[in-house]
């Protein structure tokens, strides 16, 4: 009898307002280090919802997200 | 008599539980460069400085960022709100802030530059989003720094609601008008420092906005607030690092200035010179 295994899936969100289709399942964490942000100081939402960067790895990202990546820039 | 003061030395600027060796707070908006804003920021002696939480760039790997050039073992990063225009993002922003410092290690985690605009043009604060922001975010443990008008009542309904420290604005951000009205940061000075007007004499009153140039932040400390925050001051000064000393040397001037207690303006002169011996013919006498 074959392993079950899950199926991959393609992941459609948004980041910064940027359409992405994305090979899932992925976590926050995986989606930081699919686009190359994995070691920028930078904080997350998901729907508008801060992912503390403690738990980036726990919260999947899910077809429909609206993710929004910050960081620090000159400010008065 | 009074025994002369010996000890000149400027005393800390306390913000809850904040201690800040220089009393001025620079932003890091709009230099020319990173690498003038380092300079000018050194030059400035501040220990604090604020930063904007914005959108990352997801195309352009090439550009700077602004954390390359700032000594995080030497500022604590005060994180604002800048761009916000009611509580709710205002509360959302800051949030963003406080984990991005957390993950630096910076203690600017713990505050917040709490900014709830009203509009565009004038960029001055919107007293009710400003209140219901600053509760809010108190109940969720940040010390907030309120930028405010120059109203005194605003500035005590802040207080109240547990702002660490009321910042009303000179004149509107980035105008370089200074003070425009000294007797209404006088009297916020009063309602929020004077015990006989029920403040606290350590309650940490800064100044927010407005710098043009040196004097105007001599002029804020000899009112009696406890600090300046400035930015577009210095960033668009035609040298901004000389600038930037001279604020420095301002502030330093008005704090020695205000300590010191001034002498009561007449309207007649007062000689410095002794009356007595004087060998010449006074008109009049």
């Amino acid at each position: 009898m074959a392993a079950l295994t899950l199926p991959s899936s393609i992941v459609k969100i948004d980041v910064n307002n940027t359409p992405m289709d994305l090979q899932g399942p992925l976590t926050v964490a995986d989606l930081l280090d699919v686009i190359g942000k994995a070691k920028t100081p930078c904080a997350v939402e998901r729907n508008g919802t801060l992912v503390p960067w403690r738990t980036r790895s726990d919260v999947q990202v899910e077809s429909g997200d609206s993710i929004e990546i910050v960081t620090l820039v000159g400010g008065g | 008599m009074t025994t002369p003061t010996l000890d000149t030395a400027i005393t800390p600027l306390t913000i809850g539980p904040f201690t800040l060796s220089s009393r001025l707070i620079v932003g890091t908006g709009k230099y020319e460069s990173y690498e003038v804003m380092q300079h000018a920021l050194d030059a400035s002696g501040c220990s604090a400085v604020t930063v904007a939480v914005r959108r990352e760039r997801l195309l352009d790997d090439q550009g700077r960022s602004l954390l390359d050039y700032l000594d995080l073992d030497k500022y604590t990063i005060l994180p604002n709100t800048a761009g916000c225009f009611d509580a709710t993002d205002a509360i959302r922003v800051a949030r963003l802030g406080r984990d991005l410092l957390e993950q630096l290690g910076n203690p600017g985690a713990d505050w917040v530059k709490l900014e709830v605009l009203g509009d565009r043009a004038t960029l001055l604060p919107d007293p009710v989003g400003t209140l219901e922001a600053c509760k809010e975010l108190v109940a969720d443990g940040f010390c907030v720094l309120c930028y405010s008008s120059d109203d005194p009542i605003m500035a005590v309904r802040l207080r109240d609601a547990g702002a660490a420290s009321v910042m009303p604005a000179g004149s509107p951000i980035g105008s370089g008008r200074g003070i425009a009205n000294p007797a209404a940061i006088r009297i916020i000075r009063d309602l929020l420092k004077d015990p006989e007007h029920g403040g606290d004499p350590n309650y940490p009153l800064v100044v927010d906005a407005g710098v043009g140039t040196p004097s105007d932040i001599t002029i804020a400390m000899e009112l009696g607030a406890d600090g300046v925050l400035l930015n577009t001051g210095i960033a668009h000064a035609t040298d901004a690092v000389a600038m930037a000393t001279g604020m420095r040397l301002a502030c330093d001037a008005g704090y020695y200035g205000y300590r010191a207690g001034r002498i009561g303006k007449k309207l007649y002169a007062t000689a410095s010179s002794p009356w007595s011996g004087v060998i010449t013919s006074i008109p009049g006498e």
